[in-house]
C-alpha cells in the first residue's frame, strides 16, 4: 500500500472526467485517503497490528540478516558456495515449484468439486482436507514412512529418494490452494456463467475467460502460501528421505546441521536465501495473476 | 411470429412450474410476462432463452426450431436481475464480451461498444468496474452487454427489481423509449402490474404455470379475463357477488336506482385520494367494501365517518362474477392486489 504524505482530494466520482484516464489514480486515491486521515481507532489499530508484526516477525528476520552478515560478504558467499548446500536449496526449490504446481491444478479441483458437486460422503471430505494442516508433522514423517518406506504396504520403497521429498511436501501443502479458491468460487453466481454462455461463450470460454480470472487472485496467494511452507518443511521429510547429502537433504535439515556444527553465519545466510527465494516467487505468482485476472 | 411457443411444460420435482404453455410473440413488440412469483414466468422465459430445458412443447425463433439448441446459439440477448457482471472485467469489457468471443476485429468492437455505451448513457464509465456503478448503472450496462450481440430477442428476467423504486421508476419509462429507438423483439419478466401496464406492447398474465390472460394493458384491464387478472392488475373490491375496482363505485348520500345502501365504517385520506370502508346494511359478516374517490369529491358530497351512504357500480365498469373462494385480493383490500396474490414456495 502506498502512503501518501499530502491530503489529495479524489475526483468526483460521478463527474465525467473522473471516467477514463483518471480511473485508476482515483482507486488508488481512495485507498490512499485511508492512510493519511486515520481516526484515533484505527490510528491505535495500526500501531497494535505493527508492534505485533515487529515483535513477531520483523525483529527475528532482521536478527537472521544481522547473523548472517556477521562475517562480511566473503564469509556469505563463502557458506552458499558449498556444494552442499547448493545442491539441498536446488532440491528444496526445485521440489516446491514442483509441489505448487501439482497444487494450482490439483488444489482447484478439488475446491470446484466440494463447491459445485453434490456427492454423499463431501462433509467428510470436507475435514479430512484439513488434516495436514492439523496433524504435527513429524506425525505425517511416519505415515509417509510407513506409507512409502521400506515395509511399504504399496511395495514401493521411495525412502531415500528425491520423491520422498516430493510426497512430503505433496502431503503439508495440500489444503492451502483447496481453502483460498473455495470462498472466492462459491462467491461465482451460476447467473454469470448463464450470462456469458448467452453471449455465445463455450463451457471453456466461460471457465478461461470467466472463472479464472476471478479465481487467479485466489489461486496466487494459494499458491505463495503452498511454495512457502514447502521450502520450509522439515517434520514430515527427515524420516523418509533420509537427509543424504547431495540427494535427499532439504534446506532446513542443511539449516539444522550448520547449527548442530556451531556454524551460525552459514545457517543464517541459508535462511536468508530462502527469504529471497519465497519473495521472488511471491511477487512472480502476483504479478501472473495481475495478468491472468485482465484476460479476458 | 418471432417467438412460437407450443405445448411447453416442465417440472420441478413434483412442482409443476408450466403446463402445456402456447404462445406467439409478434417481431418488435415488448411483451411482459406478468404473473406472482413462482407463477412459472421467469421458467419459461429461462426456456425461451436456452438455460432451462422444457420437458415438452418447442421453441421456435425466428423461424427456427430452437428446442434442442444450446442457449450459446440462440443468439438471445438476456438479462438478469442482479445484473450477472463480468466483475473483473471494466464496463467496455463487460459490452464488448459477446463480440471479443466472436473474434470480430478490435476495431469493430471498439466502435460498436462506444455506439452502446452511448446508447445506455455510460459513455464516460467506460472504464469503471461493475463494483464502482450503482444498480441503475449495472443493469443499463448489463443491457447493452446483451444487445451488442445484436440478438434475436432479449429477454429480461425481472430487470428492475433489485433497484429502488425511483430508480426502476426512471428505468422502465427508459426501456420503454429504449425499445422504441431499437425495435428488438423484447420479452421482460415481472410481478409488478404498474410496470407491465406502463411499459408493455402486450401482456402475458401467467399464475401456476398457466397462461390466464394476453392482450393490450387497457384490454387486460377494462376486460379482464378472470377474477385473477381483475384482481392482479390492481386494486379490487367485492360489491354484490362481483369484483369491481373501488375507483368504479359510485357513492351518494341518498337512495337512487338499485344501489345497494351502508354506512362509512372508516374514512382515510391518502394524498389526494379518499379510501372509505362501507358496511352494507344487513350483511355483518361480509368484509366492507373499498370506495375510493377524489378528495374533492368527499368533500363536495359531504361525506364523514358513520354517514349512511348508498353505493352501485358506475356504467361501464369492468367487473367479474365471483365463482371461486380462492380468489386472490378479492377479501384483502389492501391497495396492492399484487401482494396479496398467493406465493407458492417455489421461486
Amino acid at each position: 500500500m502506498t502512503h501518501r504524505t499530502g491530503v489529495v482530494e479524489p475526483p468526483p466520482l460521478d463527474s465525467p472526467i473522473a471516467g477514463a484516464a483518471t480511473n485508476a489514480a482515483g482507486r488508488r486515491l481512495l485507498r490512499g485517503r485511508s492512510a493519511t486521515s486515520l481516526t484515533r481507532a484505527s490510528g491505535l489499530g495500526l500501531g497494535v497490528a505493527l508492534m505485533w508484526f515487529s515483535l513477531l516477525v520483523l525483529i527475528p528476520l532482521t536478527a537472521v540478516l544481522v547473523q548472517a552478515s556477521e562475517g562480511g560478504w566473503s564469509a556469505y558467499w563463502e557458506s552458499l558456495r558449498s556444494p552442499q548446500t547448493f545442491a539441498a536449496l536446488r532440491l528444496t526449490v526445485g521440489q516446491a515449484i514442483l509441489v505448487t504446481v501439482v497444487n494450482i491444478f490439483m488444489g482447484t479441483t478439488i475446491a470446484w468439486v466440494l463447491v459445485r458437486d453434490h456427492f454423499p460422503g463431501k462433509q467428510v471430505l470436507e475435514v479430512v482436507i484439513d488434516i495436514p494442516l492439523a496433524l504435527p508433522t513429524i506425525v505425517a514423517g511416519l505415515v509417509l514412512l510407513s506409507l512409502y518406506g521400506p515395509s511399504s504396504p504399496l511395495g514401493v520403497n521411495w525412502a531415500n529418494t528425491p520423491v520422498s521429498v516430493f510426497l512430503a511436501f505433496l502431503f503439508v501443502t495440500l489444503p492451502f490452494i483447496v481453502r483460498t479458491v473455495q470462498p472466492v468460487l462459491l462467491e461465482i453466481e451460476p447467473e454469470v456463467e448463464e450470462a456469458a454462455a448467452s453471449l455465445g461463450a463455450t463451457q471453456f470460454t466461460i471457465f478461461s475467460r470467466v472463472i479464472l480470472p476471478s479465481l487467479a487472485p485466489a489461486i496466487a496467494s494459494g499458491a505463495a502460501l503452498s511454495f512457502c511452507r514447502a521450502i520450509s518443511e522439515y517434520g514430515s521429510l527427515v524420516l523418509l528421505s533420509g537427509n543424504l547429502p547431495y540427494s535427499t537433504e532439504v534446506a532446513s535439515v542443511r539449516i539444522l546441521s550448520y547449527i548442530e556444527g556451531d556454524k551460525l553465519t552459514e545457517a543464517a545466510a541459508l535462511a536468508s536465501i530462502l527469504l529471497i527465494v519465497a519473495l521472488i516467487v511471491i511477487v512472480i505468482l502476483d504479478v501472473i495473476s495481475r495478468r491472468v485476472a485482465r484476460y479476458a | 411470429m418471432s417467438i412460437k411457443i407450443t405445448g411447453v411444460g416442465k417440472k420441478f420435482g413434483d412442482f409443476t412450474a408450466l403446463a402445456d404453455i402456447d404462445l406467439d410473440i409478434a417481431t418488435g413488440e415488448l411483451t411482459a410476462l406478468l404473473g406472482p412469483s413462482g407463477g412459472g414466468k421467469s421458467t419459461l422465459l429461462r426456456i425461451i432463452a436456452g438455460l432451462e430445458v422444457a420437458d415438452v412443447g418447442s421453441v421456435e425463433i425466428e423461424g427456427v426450431d430452437a428446442t434442442s439448441l444450446p442457449a450459446q446459439k440462440r443468439n438471445v440477448g438476456f438479462v438478469f436481475q442482479h445484473y450477472a457482471a463480468f466483475r473483473h472485467l471494466n464496463v467496455a469489457g463487460n459490452v464488448g464480451f459477446g463480440l471479443k468471443i466472436r473474434k470480430r476485429p478490435r476495431r469493430e468492437i471498439k466502435a460498436r461498444v462506444a455506439e452502446l455505451l452511448e446508447l445506455v448513457h455510460l459513455s464516460q464509465f467506460a472504464d469503471r468496474l461493475p463494483a464502482q456503478l450503482s444498480g441503475g448503472q449495472r443493469q443499463r450496462m448489463a443491457l447493452a452487454r446483451a444487445l451488442a450481440i445484436e440478438p434475436t430477442v432479449l429477454l429480461l428476467d425481472e430487470p428492475f427489481g433489485a433497484l429502488d423504486a425511483n430508480v426502476r421508476k426512471e428505468l422502465r419509462a427508459w426501456l420503454r423509449r429504449l425499445h422504441d429507438e431499437v425495435h428488438v423483439t423484447t420479452v421482460f419478466v415481472t410481478h409488478d402490474q404498474e410496470e407491465a401496464l406502463e411499459v408493455a406492447d402486450q401482456i402475458v398474465v401467467i399464475n401456476q404455470g398457466r397462461i390466464e390472460q394476453i392482450g393490450p394493458p387497457h384490454e387486460l384491464y377494462d376486460h379482464p379475463a378472470s377474477e385473477f387478472v381483475m384482481s392482479f392488475l390492481g386494486p379490487v373490491t367485492t360489491l354484490d357477488g362481483h369484483l369491481v375496482r373501488p375507483h368504479d363505485l359510485e357513492i351518494e348520500t341518498h337512495p337512487f336506482s338499485d344501489a345497494s345502501a351502508g354506512r362509512i365504517e372508516r374514512f382515510n385520506r391518502v394524498g389526494f385520494e379518499v379510501r372509505l370502508d362501507v358496511r352494507l346494511i344487513g350483511d355483518d359478516t361480509a368484509p366492507p367494501v373499498l370506495v375510493t374517490l377524489t378528495r374533492a369529491d368527499a368533500t363536495a358530497k359531504g361525506l364523514e365517518t358513520g354517514m349512511p351512504v348508498w353505493i352501485t357500480p358506475v356504467a361501464g365498469a369492468s367487473q367479474v362474477r365471483i365463482t371461486t373462494a380462492a380468489t386472490p385480493g378479492a377479501e384483502n383490500l389492501d391497495l396492492s392486489a399484487a401482494n396479496s396474490a398467493p406465493q407458492p414456495t417455489f421461486t
